[in-house]
């Protein structure tokens, strides 16, 4: 069968299941199980509405429970068998991984990313969005710089393969180098740590353009009042950027700052596609997938090292959360 | 605010330059891969794609295949270099100029225009700057001629060929098709089942809401690389295994805590009055989501629609994980990464013009919608 008629299946049957399951499970709620007539009418209607609630949420909870909770003790409890999944080594996967050097080398380099991505992207997203907030042709710079957000991981890579190639009449950089009078073409992938950065500027190119836009709306919601009144006051234009502008917007700051941070631990496509990993530029996404189909246990050991890496931003990101319902 | 006195516009002319240079930064990149993948293979390799109008210094292979004709024991060949079979197309557009000659591929553009030099049969040469040459030879040169090595300015070439080749002989074509066929479903269900979800966990009362509302909140920050290995086991127990059906799930699954937690934020949003109103007016729960908050909603589907494209469509890691790595199921990122990196490692026209196919459908999508998915990002993460 042709995939896009399975695909086409898909939706009809995925679409259809869905909103058939939805409207039966009402019906048969309000006719069959508890029936708004007879001597029970109220308390029918009452019961109906108590148990509505968790027909809506069903699927969604049933997908995530199974999509998202299962894994996250899935994975532990298979980082904790050997590769084959049969004996059972305890930490013995965690332990081989902590004696690895290119574990080690890979969770520096992560710990790196989520240092310098995040920090860059945001500086670049503020320092954007306030340069071009009062500009003419803003609006349409601003979705110049965003457009990257469109481009898969592995478009990006190719993207910037051209401006880092070696040869001088492909890459731009070696191009500029030439014209300064190098002879040798260098390939700027290969330069020790330095290498870690160049692959870091394709996440910040790409992710520049979501911390602008969240941040210029965010520098647009600003009360103008505190900024005239700062400007009567004789406040130079740097002066109002970051003692008025900035210190309000901060909550929005440290979102987009989490968020990317959050991004930053889960890419892997960048270094899967510009390096594989090689000349010291693992990171653990790329890493585990150099175990996964190959040891199920190492893999999810890494795995689940990612996870615990990601969990005090998701504790903060719950307490948020908290917060704001309240 | 730009009445307000104490404005400097001197200050507005250096942001004016500054955010040029930041646009030109952002969109260099892109231009070249997007100027690389029109041009000719041989030209890529001989200058800079920011130099693709001018024309380039080019190395080519033919044979002096004039009509020879007697003089006295000689044969003499005499003709335009530039118009002899095998580069004959290249040079059709207009004139250029030869930069130098030779016998040999080792040194083919060693001897300079309008020097004679001496061929292993003791026949003579000489190629001028306009093209034309003579060959003197005591021996037969046959139909075809010599050998001549040349160098010259050619003309900018912009052709669709890596088109052609990228969408008819790499399978491209098919890996196109297989994204679409991940995408589409996988976008557009998982918002029927968020949308039921995020309604009940807005505007609906039960014990528990908010616990579940946290829970949402964590999920979206699951690693997926958690996930890879139980769902793919899993999937093969229950005899999915890899296929478009396991893929479709898994993006489901994914997608849905982002799916969840926008609409929701957008749900809350709405006005109470209205449902509450419907409510008094004897409306059940059912009729409300469908008749009132699912089309005052539409903004907010579609922007996680958007998103949940976008995403689906760049996948590289799930697509990786839960298709097989067959040829007949790659989608095209898989089939970048895995195999014209690989395979087309060198030929860099190629690879442009598959990056470009890749990323032209969402940047199509993205400039058409790019409100909604302004406003999405903005209910994500803006109180």
């Amino acid at each position: 069968m042709s995939p896009i008629i399975q695909g086409l299946i898909t939706i009809v049957i995925g679409v259809g299941g869905c909103v058939g399951y939805f409207y039966l499970a009402n019906l048969v709620l309000d006719k069959v199980i508890f029936p708004a007539r007879g001597a029970n009418i109220g308390r029918n209607i009452n019961r109906a509405n108590q148990i509505r609630p968790w027909l809506f949420l069903f699927p969604a909870m049933f997908a995530l429970g199974l999509y998202l909770m299962y894994p996250v003790i899935g994975s532990f409890v298979r980082s904790l068998y050997d590769r084959a999944g049969t004996d059972f080594v305890g930490l013995g996967n965690y332990a081989r991984l902590a004696q690895n050097p290119d574990f080690r080398q890979a969770f520096l380099n992560n710990i790196l990313w989520a240092l310098v991505v995040p920090a860059a992207t945001t500086f670049m997203g503020l320092l954007i969005a306030q340069l071009t907030d009062r500009l003419r042709w803003g609006a349409f710079a601003k979705s110049l710089i965003f457009m990257p957000m469109a481009i898969s991981f592995v478009g990006a890579s190719l993207i910037w393969k051209f401006v880092y190639a070696q040869d001088p009449d492909i890459g731009i950089i070696n191009a500029i180098r030439a014209a300064f009078g190098a002879t040798e073409g260098l390939d700027p992938l290969q330069i020790p740590f330095w290498n870690n950065f160049l692959l870091m500027a394709i996440l910040i190119w790409i992710q520049t353009g979501f911390s602008m836009v969240i941040l210029s709306a965010a520098l647009r919601g600003i009360p103008e009042e505190t900024i005239e009144a700062a400007i009567i006051d004789g406040a130079n234009p740097f002066q109002v950027f970051f003692k008025i502008k900035v210190p309000q917007i901060m909550g929005t700051i440290v979102v987009v700052w989490t968020t990317v941070t959050i991004l930053v631990l889960k890419v892997f496509d960048i270094v899967y596609t510009m390096t594989g990993g090689n000349y010291g530029t693992e990171i653990l996404p790329s890493f585990m997938m150099d175990f996964m189909f190959r040891d199920d246990g190492q893999a999810t050991a890494v795995a689940f090292v990612i996870m615990l890496v990601v969990l005090p931003v998701m504790i903060w990101n719950i307490a948020q959360a908290r917060k704001e319902m309240r | 605010m730009d009445n307000i006195a104490g404005q400097k516009s001197s200050l507005s002319i250096v942001t004016n330059i500054a955010v040029f240079v930041i646009v030109l930064a952002w969109l260099i990149p892109t231009v070249g891969l997007f100027v690389s993948s029109f041009r000719d293979r041989d030209q890529i390799s001989a200058s800079g794609w920011w130099v693709a109008p001018f024309s380039v210094e080019l190395t080519y292979r033919t044979r002096a295949d004039a009509t020879p004709t007697r003089d006295g024991d000689a044969y003499v060949i005499e003709g335009n270099i530039f118009e002899s079979a095998e580069v004959r197309e290249v040079f059709s557009s207009g004139a250029a100029t030869i930069a130098g000659f030779g016998l040999s591929a080792r040194e083919p553009d060693g001897i300079a225009p309008g020097t004679e030099t001496v061929d292993r049969d003791g026949g003579t040469l000489t190629v001028f700057e306009d093209g034309s040459y003579i060959y003197r030879t005591l021996e037969d040169p046959g139909a075809s001629g010599p050998r001549v090595y040349f160098s010259a300015m050619t003309p900018p070439e912009f052709t669709l060929d890596n088109y052609r080749t990228v969408l008819t002989a790499d399978n491209m074509d098919r890996a196109f098709i297989n994204t679409l066929t991940v995408t589409i479903p996988a976008t557009v269900i998982p918002i029927l089942i968020a949308a039921f979800a995020a309604y009940a966990l807005a505007w609906m009362e039960f014990p528990g809401r908010g616990l579940l509302i946290a829970t949402v909140v964590g999920l979206l920050v699951v690693p997926l690389q958690l996930a890879l290995v139980p769902l793919l086991n899993l999937h093969n127990q229950i005899g999915i295994g890899q296929s478009f059906v396991g893929i479709w799930l898994a993006h489901t699954g994914f997608g849905l805590p982002l799916a969840i937690y926008l609409l929701r934020n957008y749900m809350v949003g709405l006005p109470r009055d209205i449902i509450e109103s419907a409510k008094v007016d004897g409306a059940t729960d059912f009729q409300i989501f469908t008749k009132i908050i699912l089309p005052l909603s539409f903004p907010a589907l579609a922007s996680f629609a958007i998103f949940q494209f976008l995403w689906t469509w760049n996948d590289l890691l799930v697509a990786k994980v839960f298709l097989p790595s067959t040829g007949d199921s790659q989608v095209m990122t898989v089939k970048i990464a895995d195999d014209l990196l690989g395979s087309r490692g060198g030929d860099w026209g190629i690879l442009a013009t598959a990056a470009f196919v890749s990323i032209a459908v969402p940047l199509v999508v993205f400039f058409s919608m790019q409100r909604f998915l302004v406003r999405g990002l903005l209910a994500g993460s803006v109180k």
